[in-house]
């Protein structure tokens, strides 16, 4: 894991859950700027349908930790108002799923204003989301949609896979004085009742810390293939990373951390110095993430020894049946699998 | 309007179908989830929204419907579902996810689809009001006595597409009926906390139509309500709302604790089905040797349908992308 300068030396580990990172985060900001408050569905005395605003109705009190009604086109609306005249709200939408019914307050209005305003009306507002399926919770709570709020310009995409890059990620998007959508991973969330993906939990510094967006972090070296993933898929890569090691093929894993701004300039040199790239990513597979990534190497004109390729969700609403579901999701043993062939094409 | 008593026996038998498939849905739930309970294990996956207690909506409602009625339903669909005539092998094994489903496994418990009774319902809060008048208008146009009806919760009368639609159904007239399940409970936030208004029907005085409100959970009341309410659409009268007071009895879904829920609030509830056993024996409707035969009919219908679903086949992977278009 990179970025953990401002761990100091001698402190005691604490691992935490991303949830209980996320909780963190907020508390903290809410503490140091008064103009920080959090409104949403269930975020209040159940804390979060996800948790991640636990604890915080008991520290700060209803007048800043609002319920709302399911009215989310109200307030997401309301939000950006807030967010015009200096507040910088903190907003949940349970699942990424039901963004549907309040897009245009998020690409028509938030995304734009500043633009609009010619820089006059930023817009600095957190909107937190559930993102990702393999659980059978069918297709209306199961997309992760990454590509689609990264295609649309003005807002920036945070896609954390970790405890410790929540927290830094969870900061930096506070104080970003910018629309930020942050999405995080149900699998790696931290609920008991969805099963947690155990690299996730990481230890966690108690002071408040940024990471800057725009910084992918590379948590795993290698010669041999460059992996790039974000949120759950990364857990998944280091798994296959790992199988691969086993295997004599050293795998490099890049976690982009965010997709806007997109660290373009990492994967590019990870797939310079391996000569073959792989791109996992859990949303859909056509117009997305994965094709951006594929298009931005091969646009540097790095040397390739390979072609490259992805492995995605495919183009199909996300089915309930696990029989049907989990085939279709991205997996380490299809990672190893593609990243062998790649690496025998190239040889 | 009164039921007359085949219609209570069917109300009656309906109820108690619905609580026995989701006792064995909710048994079916809980397998491979322990001692560590996660969603993702066990032979039914995903989130599980148990209807029990909120049955007479569906009864005092679906009497009215056959099976050319369209109906849009919730996140919490089975009782509904049971009542409007829902094949129930193919819904048993659609909740599995079973070749043999409705939906052949694509859909799940959020998600059912009967297009052989008009049924349909999703996991979007008030996104079954827009078709349901579209498909009332549909009706209109081409003079058939059809008529939809819209189920919601009463977290659902906050969001835009609720005003919108009645609002589309009062100018076009469209022969629909819109049911809100009040439960008092949208996940953790209270019914107080969420509306401005102490009762939803008031709000139908906005667009124009009529609105009712149905104390006590009492199929009955509701019956009489909702069958006006459909014959006046039936007559090409127009729209109406109807918000019942009904019981969530377990939580928003299973494996939530409820910490939110005042202590004593869901004790005093009254579970609606031993009231109506209780009112039809005196009634004279009932007697306790009909009660079992009824019961013991809907179990076997029940059991018959979950050991089906249990025994099929799932559905090969290739299958995931079959059926994405027409």
């Amino acid at each position: 894991m990179t970025a953990t300068a401002t761990i100091l030396p001698n402190r005691t580990r604490r691992n935490l859950t991303i949830a209980k990172a996320m909780a963190e985060a907020i508390a903290q900001e809410m503490r140091r700027d008064d103009s920080v408050l959090v409104l949403g569905e269930d975020i209040a005395a159940l804390g979060g349908v996800f948790g991640n605003t636990r604890g915080l109705l008991d520290e700060f009190g209803p007048a800043r930790v609002r319920d709302t009604p399911i009215s989310e086109t109200g307030f997401i609306g309301a939000a950006v108002g807030m967010a015009a005249v200096g507040l910088r709200p903190v907003v949940e939408l349970m699942f990424v799923d039901f963004f549907g019914v309040c897009m245009d307050a998020i690409y028509n209005l938030a995304a734009k204003n500043c633009y609009f305003s010619g820089g006059q009306s930023p817009v600095p507002l957190v909107l937190m989301t559930s993102v990702g399926g393999g659980y059978g919770d069918a297709g209306q709570h199961s997309q992760c949609l990454y590509g689609t709020f990264a295609h649309l310009p003005g807002m920036k995409v945070v896609v954390p896979s970790n405890a410790h890059d929540a927290k830094g990620l969870m900061i930096r998007a506070i104080r970003d004085d910018n629309p930020v959508i942050f999405m995080f991973h149900k699998a790696l969330q931290g609920m008991g009742w969805l099963g947690t993906v155990q690299g996730s939990i990481t230890d966690v510094p108690e002071d408040a810390y940024e990471i800057p967006f725009g910084q992918a972090a590379i948590c795993r070296a290698g010669n041999d293939i460059c992996i790039v993933s974000l949120g759950a898929g990364v857990h998944l890569a280091l798994d296959a990373a790992q199988s691969l090691g086993e295997e004599g093929i050293a795998a490099e894993v890049v976690d982009l951390r965010t997709l806007v701004p997109l660290d373009r300039a990492t994967i590019i040199a990870s797939t310079a110095k391996t000569g073959r790239l792989l791109v996992v990513d859990e949303d859909y597979q056509s117009f997305g993430v994965s094709g951006e990534i594929i298009a931005s190497v091969v646009e540097s004109g790095v040397a390739l020894k390979a072609p490259p390729r992805r492995i995605a969700f495919p183009d199909i609403p996300i089915p309930f049946s696990p029989a049907l579901e989990h085939p279709a999701l991205p997996s380490a043993a299809k990672i190893v699998a593609t990243a062998r062939q790649i690496v025998r094409a190239g040889r | 309007m009164r039921p007359s008593p085949k219609q209570w026996l069917w109300m009656y038998q309906t109820m108690v179908k619905s609580r026995i498939f989701e006792e064995r849905i909710a048994a079916a739930y809980f397998e491979g989830k322990s001692p560590v309970f996660n969603m993702a294990n066990g032979p039914i996956p995903g989130e599980m929204h148990l209807s029990n207690g909120q049955e007479p909506c569906a009864v005092g409602v679906c009497a009215h419907l056959d099976a050319g009625d369209f109906v849009t339903a919730t996140h919490r669909p089975h009782h509904i579902a049971i009542a409007k005539g829902v094949d129930l092998d193919a819904m048993a094994a659609e909740i599995f996810g079973k070749a043999t489903g409705l939906s052949g496994g694509r859909g799940g418990h959020m998600h059912i689809f009967d297009a052989a009774v008009n049924f349909c319902c999703s996991g979007i809060i008030a996104q079954g009001m827009g078709p349901a008048v579209g498909a009332a208008t549909a009706f209109k146009l081409r003079n058939e006595r059809r008529v939809a009806v819209s189920f919601i919760g009463e977290g659902a009368a906050n969001q835009g597409a609720f005003h919108e639609s009645l609002n589309l159904a009062a100018i076009w007239q469209a022969p629909v009926v819109i049911v809100i399940e009040d439960n008092a409970w949208g996940i953790s936030v209270a019914k107080a906390q969420s509306t401005a208004v102490p009762q939803n029907d008031a709000r139908a005085a906005a667009y124009g139509m009529p609105g009712h409100r149905v104390a006590g959970n009492d199929p009955e009341a509701i019956f009489a309500v909702a069958g006006a309410a459909i014959a006046r659409a039936r007559a090409g009268e127009g729209p109406s709302l109807i918000e019942i007071e009904t019981h969530r009895l377990a939580g928003h879904f299973i494996g939530d604790a409820e910490g939110y829920r005042p202590k004593g609030e869901k004790e005093a509830l009254t579970d609606p089905i031993p009231q109506l056993r209780a009112k039809l024996l005196g009634l004279g409707i009932l007697d306790p040797t009909a009660d079992r035969a009824l019961t013991d009919e809907a179990e076997a219908l029940v059991d018959r349908a979950i050991s089906k679903a249990r025994a099929a086949a799932y559905p090969v992977p290739e299958q995931a992308y079959e059926k994405v278009f027409a």
